[in-house]
């Protein structure tokens, strides 16, 4: 059998699929809970997506080396045992290197063992393809749930703070002077479910093939 | 060459395939505000009545006409107040009628412009709905709201809660009450407090030392009973509170004619009143401290409790369908209004919050309403025996 580029257009598609047309967020409508709880400062937001994207690609990646050894009926004990360990490795890393952002993301970095996107990959991925795939999987869902945290923080800290990274892009424009004020709507966790909705909304009407079959 | 015969010669242009076809929407509208629609039903068992959207709509905006009017002279005589000034009935009119007319021309200018371009883009006919919305929206905030949020705020609930879901008709929740929703928790600032009554208190220039803005609310959520004003002086609406809200004695007189027309739900009305009585008895009975002591029959000449009955919870789309869950849907407003009110003090009125999160259930409502009586009708349908 011929052997296959390193990053063949194949594999690139695994990563350039995720951020749009099968976007773990949008499309496949993972992870929702945690963009809504995370996405009030683009900081955290963003640390949180890296956090994802390390667990998912490495977690992908055991899953994959040892998919042909876990017996089927304990594979999600083993996957979880997996994340589990990654999940503590990373927090205990934020723990060490960024403590205030840890403090904010609080017992989010814990959750992420809960975060759907992984168990889904990993049930969806990992156990039926090969290690540098599933590795390129889970860079490629990590990358596409964090673009849209990052999106959605960004409106949320803009319009919510006035600032972007802490930078207080509204108050540098001289907006409040002409009476501007944030919107408290944005820091509430409701504002990042619209956020996202409208988000969805964008790329649907763009894109016609991800609309479901009329039923009628 | 008639009016009629000019409308029908540009009329073609219009049509698909003309050249202004896609401004459809704009000239049917005209057309129909012209003329009443010439396309009706001859088969079959219809009802055949000149009533259609635009008449209906025009019936509500006219109830809403006497605490608009009302809200006016409130918005003059409590700024004259303020300041130490007895007006003339003429000057506080007038200086209210100056205040609040920005609000409605914000109101119908984003609203209606929200509609126009939608129908456009989605090739339907221009829905009414918008007409009410558009005269409520400047009764339920605050006189010294900024004009650049109501626009904001009209914008998020004409385009997210109704244009989505399929523009009039099809919303879920009372596009006015969420422009009230989305203000009330984005600019908490300009939606509550002492100053934001009343016109011209949140500069703080002039005003009379001592002279306080609360509204009979305030006072309540802040257990200073005593400071409450005479049920007569809160029934006619000479107090501070939200534009068209304060006067029950206007928003019952629109009641009367919603009633009398058949346009709201009188069941509706009475429900939300009988559901707050409930709850304010309930209240009393096991009081602990001053607020929840409060005889009942004040909360119904407090804050928005009797607007929101006739005009808000009586809307057709968004409540319940079915006539028993009429009954439900109001009793469970009036209810939660006055137990968010007496027991929560971080939302001083419940109204806006009971009505909103009752919207979301009507549906259900409905659907066990119909399920029971299509359960009873099989029962008597199918005797005990003869189904075999």
């Amino acid at each position: 059998m011929e052997k296959e580029p390193v990053f063949s257009p194949k594999r690139l598609k695994m990563i350039t699929e995720p951020l749009g047309k099968n976007n773990p967020i949008t499309v496949q409508v993972l992870g929702v809970c945690s963009a809504l709880a995370v996405t009030a400062k683009l900081k955290p937001a963003l640390v949180m997506a890296f956090s994802v994207t390390v667990i998912v690609a490495v977690s992908n990646l055991i899953i994959s080396l040892m998919r042909k050894s876990i017996p089927g009926r304990i594979r999600i004990i083993v996957q979880l045992t997996v994340i589990a360990t990654l999940v503590i490795l990373v927090d205990q890393f934020l723990k060490a290197y960024a403590f205030d952002v840890s403090k904010q993301l609080s017992v989010f970095v814990g959750l992420i063992i809960t975060n759907c996107i992984l168990m889904g990959r990993l049930e969806a991925f990992a156990l039926s393809n090969g290690p540098w795939e599933s590795f390129l999987d889970g860079i490629g869902n990590g990358a596409g749930y964090g673009i849209i945290l990052v999106i959605v923080a960004f409106f949320r800290e803009l319009l919510g703070s006035g600032t972007v990274f802490g930078y207080p892009v509204i108050e540098k424009l001289g907006l409040y002077s002409i009476g501007y004020e944030n919107n408290g709507l944005m820091i509430l966790p409701p504002m990042a479910l619209i956020i996202l909705g409208i988000i969805i909304w964008i790329q649907r009407s763009r894109d016609k093939s991800l609309l479901e079959e009329d039923k009628q | 060459m008639s009016l009629r015969d000019k409308v029908d010669k540009i009329k073609p242009h219009f049509m698909p395939g003309g050249r202004f076809a896609r401004l459809r929407s704009v000239f049917q509208g005209f057309d129909s505000f012209l003329f009443v629609p010439d396309r009706v039903t001859f088969k079959g068992s219809h009802i055949r009545d000149s009533i259609d959207l635009k008449r209906v709509m025009i019936i509500v905006v006219l109830a809403l006409v006497p605490a608009l009017l009302f809200g006016m002279y409130n918005t003059g005589l409590q700024h004259f107040r303020s300041i130490g000034v007895d007006p003339l009935f003429w000057q506080a009119f007038w200086f209210g009628f100056l205040k609040v007319l920005p609000l409605i021309i914000v109101s119908y200018l984003v609203g209606l412009g929200i509609e126009f371009v939608s129908a456009q883009i989605k090739g339907h006919e221009i829905y009414e709905g918008y007409l009410v919305t558009g005269m409520i929206i400047p009764l339920i905030v605050p006189i010294d709201i900024p004009l650049w949020m109501l626009a904001l705020a009209i914008a998020f609930s004409v385009i997210l809660g109704k244009e989505i879901f399929g523009g009039t008709g099809m919303n879920i929740f009372n596009p006015a009450l969420l422009t009230r929703a989305f203000l009330f928790f984005s600019y908490p600032k300009w939606m509550s407090g002492n100053e934001v009554w009343i016109e011209g208190m949140v500069k703080g220039a002039g005003i009379v030392d001592g002279f306080s803005g609360a509204t009979p609310l305030a006072y309540a959520a802040a257990g200073e009973i005593s400071k409450i004003p005479s049920i007569f002086e809160m029934f006619i609406g000479t107090i501070p509170g939200s534009v068209g809200e304060t006067s029950v004695l206007m928003i019952l007189l629109g009641a009367a004619i919603l009633i009398v027309t058949g346009v709201g739900s009188w069941k509706i009305m009475v429900s939300v009143f009988a559901g707050g009585a409930f709850m304010g008895i309930l209240l009393n009975m096991f009081s602990v401290n001053d607020y929840m002591a409060l005889p009942f029959y004040y909360h119904f000449v407090m804050g928005g409790f009797a607007f929101g009955a006739v005009f808000m919870a009586t809307d057709p789309v968004t409540a319940a369908q079915t006539e028993k869950g009429k009954w439900i849907y109001g009793f469970l407003i009036g209810l939660f209004s006055i137990l968010f009110r007496v027991l929560n003090p971080a939302y001083p009125e419940g109204v806006m919050l009971a009505i909103l999160m009752m919207n979301l259930f009507a549906p259900l409502i409905d659907h066990y309403v119909v399920q029971a009586n299509i359960r009873r009708r099989m029962r008597r349908a199918v005797p005990t025996g003869a189904g075999q």
